[in-house]
């Protein structure tokens, strides 16, 4: 079950670095967004995988999995949301100010005028 | 709607757009996701659910307006700042762990207790609750702020 | 009961500052009144703290009272109390710096709430004992210093903005990653625990080493070493200078002081492995950072490829992880930031009252503005580490440690830099405050009152530093033990088994 996980992590993030190497700035996010994908992914796998019964304090529960990944990996994606919507905001913004979406056309030193 | 369809070259949209069925099913959908958020609010702490997935589901049924409606409609119907609803919000989130101070105990030392109500029976409360009346109502107004940002730039 | 107050004042109060500015609205004076009272504040604290520490050793409280390894512990030993004080007084000069620099646009943009923010942010990464903790506390003054970057949405922010978010974002992924990877080697998450349970820990230690790289991938990147600081001097150059100020005093720090814990905490074995490493990176980006500072004349450019430099120097004190070492890379550390903060500002100064950045069109400045020039030359001096201010110190013990564990050819290269660094700034002074008189009409009637008085403030601020480094002497050897002697820092923890 983990090799599965780790496998599919491994591909999320695969298709992450190929997302994030193309020029467009959408293409770019959405690379971001799995790379998260792929990590948090990760992050639930290194807890051990196992079935049991959900991570709360319950009386008849005696095969629960530890909660402490999936609290982290709960603090991780409110992150990673965060900083998605930031940047979607942002890419949009500098869409209109800079009229490109092309990396390639992003650099030196632009002037105000 | 009308602005999405415009800009996929559908230049004919007719003023009254005929979306019924969209703005109908909306209304309705709309009472049961905010009730299944508030219940997933209610059911955290010692239950899986809580302050951010009720906040996001919240935000979900409130965007689920803003498509079948607009954005103006959304307005009239739920007239709040998202701003203030925020900063309410982060007081909440910030200050109901300081007022552990108050106890001496540590920062984010909760208080609960049981008590009997008579027609519900045992009832936990439970000071993480406003804690995370705090974290719903910040990432409700978030998302909700982030995709009206986003939508007002179509526009 | 101040135990479990005191500790968290330096990250609640920048916050709450931050809630009742957005209360309060757009209204630029009630929020500068607001962030100048809070950072007064938070100093006040600061100093507490530093005393409280001085005199019972660490102070730690654990969050909703859960215990140590289970919980959040919040965790002040005396380099993260000295780190906090040096924060604070920089914060409120910075605000003070901004009023007259930053713009009423920004400031009606929630600029002091986001300054706010990303000070609450600073204060948690330097004071929590937890290293998931840590994480969260960078996404929080990383966020901040988001918006802080593209405030004001002019075209170079949003373009170098863009990329400086992108480059966090990943490096943020892969710290989360390696948290996955230390949650499943050692199943605790409690920087003192790890400690002592990896010194117990009488196995194969190897794949720490490969967690040595991934930590050093994620806050090099942070920090701006070698291989990884491609994106500081672009993503530098664009924010405001107020801005900068902040971003160039406090936030390579930051990582520098991820380092430092990690690697004194965690990789403690194969030492040979992973301090090599940090030293090999920490000397390369000494010398990318000299090669920069010498090949350009704009201003604002050498003083930014100059954070490189010191990063470097701080982190061969790092590599080399003994008494010596780490006390110089301390010393250094707080000089650093005080020092970089004050020419950021002076140098800000100087492109506000001209609106020129290129250090060579300027000249003759020194018959307008002497009392500033002066300043110039002693933060200049200082930078580079002229013996009685605050720079010698910390170069002086980390070349010693470097020649007593015969790393010859790095004290060298610390030795060299500094020539590098007093020829860059001084360079700026000649010619933009000596030399060829500048027209002085095209001069910019520029309220300066309050510009002049923090940045002479944080050389002042530094001056002191460096007369009263023997006095302090005690307290730095204090913050040092803690890295060079991890045990020193993991005894909060309760006795368990």
């Amino acid at each position: 079950m983990e090799l599965i996980t780790i496998i599919l992590s491994g591909i999320l993030i695969g298709s992450a670095v190929y997302m994030m190497l193309s020029k467009s700035v959408l293409r770019i996010i959405i690379g971001t967004a799995l790379l998260s994908h792929g990590v948090h992914l990760m992050l639930l796998t290194m807890g051990q995988l196992k079935r049991g019964n959900i991570p709360v304090l319950d009386e008849e529960v005696s095969n629960y999995s530890d909660p402490l990944p999936q609290a982290l990996i709960l603090t991780a994606i409110v992150i990673a949301f965060a900083l998605t919507a930031y940047i979607l905001v942002l890419a949009l913004r500098s869409y209109r100010e800079l009229g490109t979406d092309d990396v390639e056309q992003m650099k030196g030193v632009p002037h105000d005028d | 709607m009308k602005n999405t369809l415009k800009k996929a070259g559908y230049n004919k949209v007719q003023k009254q757009m005929n979306d019924v069925f969209l703005q109908f099913t909306a209304k309705l959908v709309f009472f049961i996701v905010i009730m299944f958020s508030f219940n997933l609010f209610f059911a955290g702490h010692y239950t899986p659910g809580g302050g951010f997935v009720g906040g996001l589901l919240a935000a979900a049924a409130l965007i689920l307006l803003l498509i079948a409606y607009d954005r103006k409609t959304l307005e009239s119907m739920v007239p709040i700042d998202f701003r203030l609803v925020i900063t309410i919000g982060l007081v909440f989130a910030a200050g109901i762990p300081t007022l552990s101070f108050l106890f001496g105990t540590p920062f984010f030392t909760h208080q609960h207790t049981y008590v009997e109500i008579p027609v519900f029976g045992e009832v936990a409360l439970h000071s993480a609750v406003l804690f995370d009346i705090g974290v719903f109502l910040t990432v409700a107004a978030t998302a909700l702020l982030i995709i009206v940002l986003v939508g007002e730039a179509d526009e | 009961m101040t135990t479990n107050i005191l500790p968290l004042l330096p990250i609640m109060i920048p916050f709450f500052a931050g809630i009742i500015m957005l209360f309060t609205g757009q209204r630029p004076l009630v929020h500068r009144v607001i962030a100048t009272i809070s950072s007064l504040l938070i100093i006040i604290s600061a100093i507490w703290l530093v005393v409280l520490v001085h005199r019972n050793g660490t102070i730690a409280t654990f969050l909703g009272d859960w215990a140590p390894p289970f919980g959040i512990s919040v965790v002040i030993d005396m380099a993260a109390a000295l780190l906090l004080l040096t924060t604070a007084i920089i914060t409120l000069f910075t605000v003070i710096y901004s009023f007259q620099s930053i713009g009423v646009e920004r400031e009606k943009f929630y600029y002091y709430v986001m300054v706010m923010f990303m000070i609450s942010g600073v204060n948690g990464a330097f004071s929590t004992g937890d290293i998931f903790n840590m994480f969260v506390f960078f996404e929080v003054f990383l966020l901040a210093s988001y918006v802080l970057i593209t405030l004001g949405g002019t075209k170079i922010q949003l373009q170098e903005g863009f990329k400086y978010i992108l480059v966090n974002m990943i490096s943020s992924n892969f710290f989360v990653l390696a948290l996955a990877y230390l949650y499943s080697v050692t199943g605790s998450l409690n920087m003192a625990d790890i400690h002592t349970k990896l010194e117990g820990f009488e196995g194969d230690y190897s794949i720490m080493s490969l967690l040595a790289v991934v930590f050093l991938f994620v806050f090099a990147t942070k920090a701006g070493v070698f291989p990884l600081y491609f994106w500081l001097p672009g993503s530098y150059y664009a924010p405001p200078m107020p801005v900068l100020v902040l971003f160039g005093a406090l936030l390579t720090k930051v990582g520098i002081y991820a380092i430092a814990r990690t690697y004194s905490l965690f990789f403690i074995d194969n030492v040979e492995f992973t301090h090599q490493m940090l030293l090999l990176l920490a000397l390369a980006t000494i010398i990318m950072g000299s090669i920069g500072a010498l090949s350009y004349a704009d201003m604002k450019r050498i003083i930014i490829y100059n954070i490189l430099i010191a990063v470097g120097i701080i982190l061969v004190g790092v590599a080399m992880m003994d008494k010596a070492g780490m006390l110089g890379a301390f010393y250094y550390l707080i000089h650093d930031m005080i020092i970089k903060a004050a020419l950021f500002m002076l140098v800000g100064f100087l492109i506000y009252r001209t609106g020129e950045t290129n250090a060579e069109r300027l000249g003759g400045l020194i018959k307008i503005h002497p009392i500033t020039g002066w300043m110039f030359f002693i933060a200049a001096l200082s930078l580079a580490g002229v013996p009685p201010l605050p720079g010698f110190y910390g170069k002086l013990f980390i070349v010693q440690s470097t020649f007593a564990n015969d790393n010859y050819i790095a004290g060298i290269l610390v030795l060299i830099s500094s020539l590098v660094v007093l020829y860059s700034v001084i360079r700026i002074f000649i010619s933009a405050f000596w030399g060829e008189d500048m027209d002085f009409s095209r001069l910019k009637p520029v309220k300066s009152d309050k510009l002049l008085f923090a940045s002479i403030a944080m050389v002042i601020v530094s001056v002191a530093f460096g007369l009263a480094a023997d006095a302090l002497y005690p307290m730095f050897e204090m913050a040092a033990q803690s890295f060079y002697d991890p045990a020193s820092y993991s005894n909060y923890l309760p006795e368990v088994e």
